[in-house]
């Protein structure tokens, strides 16, 4: 239940970040995905459920805010969660390498799936144009902000944890 | 531990589950256009307040915090908040005087006096699209301000887009630089007439293309006005959209194309203004 309103909080904050403080702080017109990196982190810290659970509702709320289909963003969103929960058996807490490998690579299949349903059908075919320009400077850009995000997505959902462990204690005692 | 247990449903099929349901949405909303504008309004209930907070003070979230604070720290900042206003008052009668200072000078140049006639509401940029391939950007007046589908936006200088969607209390717009903008459009001597497409690529060099000019005569040159057109479905006749800066001939020898640079500052809009007057039209087909 604590992890449900925690997970619940970080995606409209997250969310409300991305939309408006990211934007003014965008460089070259590109800001960082934000959704990606709680999407990926839920999944590899916590499994494949919750991790395309966060998936699901981060990519419905942009669909409904941003979408012209609906269940477009929350469909990739989803299956983003669900790929990094399994790398949850090999995930190590410590190390921040590791999860900045998956959000990159999520981004990554991210931003070349957006090209392909989004662009390349509407035949705008010059890949490498969108790649220099919109798909990497998004990928550094979301890696930078990770190191910083990443840790504190790390400590909240630890110390959420750990309150869980507490109250569970005591109920059990 | 034990109460984990309780929803074991193995991913596999909570995805499976879910990834139907958003092919089915997708499917309904691409198909059947069938509006999920309901749902878009509760939710723009809960978000919209938010970005507005966001937004207003100055984007440094940590005010949040504001709450937080002793009854005397707010006071204290109160205090400054009013001579705060008092500052913003004397600026805004400023800007009111150099407001009418500009309507002046408009009557004067004769500027844009087609536009000048429509009924408009002005209204603030809260938030914009989270990803970086499209350029819409949400505002803060919706259908309680009047605002509807297919109105057209402006700026002080020129064409900003049209509102392709509408909440209680918001509106999302789409810029004429977006990658799926198209605007009917023609040249302003010649009233030859042009499509004016938004493109990814074009963005970041602040230009737009048009295409499917039709100038027999050779009288378009560079430096053109670019104006929306009287055969546009949905935007009014007579606002600018921006000065061509190239122009060449397409490989069949009727039609050229080229490059507009829009009369509006995308990189730095906040404001913006609704025309509420809609293109009447027949209703047919899109």
């Amino acid at each position: 239940m604590r992890r449900v309103i925690m997970d619940t909080i970080f995606i409209v904050i997250l969310f409300l970040l991305q939309s408006t403080v990211f934007k003014w702080l965008s460089l070259a017109n590109i800001s960082p995905n934000l959704m990606i990196v709680i999407t990926a982190s839920c999944g590899f810290m916590k499994g494949k459920t919750e991790g395309l659970l966060v998936g699901f509702f981060s990519g419905l709320l942009i669909d409904i805010f941003y979408g012209d289909i609906i269940g477009f963003y929350a469909l990739i969103y989803m299956v983003t969660g669900y790929v990094n929960g399994f790398f949850n058996t090999i995930f190590y807490d410590e190390d921040v390498k590791f999860p900045m490998i998956l959000i990159a690579a999520s981004e990554l299949a991210f931003g070349l799936i957006v090209y392909v349903f989004r662009f390349l059908l509407r035949n705008r075919l010059d890949f490498v144009y969108y790649l220099i320009h919109i798909i990497l400077p998004e990928l550094l850009y979301t890696i930078v902000i990770t190191i910083v995000l990443y840790r504190v997505i790390l400590a909240i959902s630890r110390f959420v944890d750990g309150l869980g462990k507490r109250g569970e204690g005591q109920v059990a005692e | 531990m034990n109460n984990k247990k309780r929803f074991s449903l193995p991913p596999k099929y909570i995805l499976f589950i879910l990834a139907i349901f958003c092919l089915g949405a997708m499917f309904v909303t691409f198909a059947t256009k069938v509006s999920v504008a309901p749902i878009k309004n509760v939710v723009g209930y809960v978000i919209v307040p938010m970005q507005k907070g966001i937004n207003k003070v100055g984007g440094w979230f940590g005010d949040k915090t504001l709450e937080f604070k002793t009854l005397e720290e707010v006071k204290k900042e109160n205090k400054d908040l009013q001579a705060q206003i008092a500052d913003l008052k004397v600026e805004n009668s400023k800007l009111l005087q150099e407001r009418y200072e500009l309507d002046r000078l408009r009557q004067l140049f004769e500027l844009d006096e087609k536009y000048t006639g429509y009924e408009k509401v002005a209204a603030r940029i809260i938030a914009k699209d989270t990803g970086n391939w499209f350029n819409t950007f949400i505002v803060d007046k919706g259908e309680k301000n009047g605002i509807k589908k297919d109105m057209n936006v402006i700026d002080g200088s020129g064409l900003v887009g049209i509102v392709v969607e509408t909440g209680d209390n918001w509106a999302r717009i789409r810029s004429i630089i977006d990658d799926s903008s198209n605007v009917s459009s023609m040249v302003l001597s010649t009233q030859d007439l042009c499509m004016v497409k938004g493109n990814l690529e074009l963005m970041s060099d602040n230009t737009i293309e048009f295409e499917k000019l039709v100038d027999s005569d050779n009288n378009v040159a560079v430096g053109e006005q670019v104006v929306t057109s009287n055969v546009s479905g949905k935007y009014l006749e007579g606002i600018l959209i921006g000065y061509i800066t190239e122009i060449k001939e397409d490989s069949n020898q009727i039609t050229k194309s080229g490059y507009i640079s829009p009369a509006v500052d995308f990189e730095h809009l906040s404001e913006v203004l609704i025309i509420k007057n809609l293109k009447e039209q027949p209703h047919t087909e899109e």
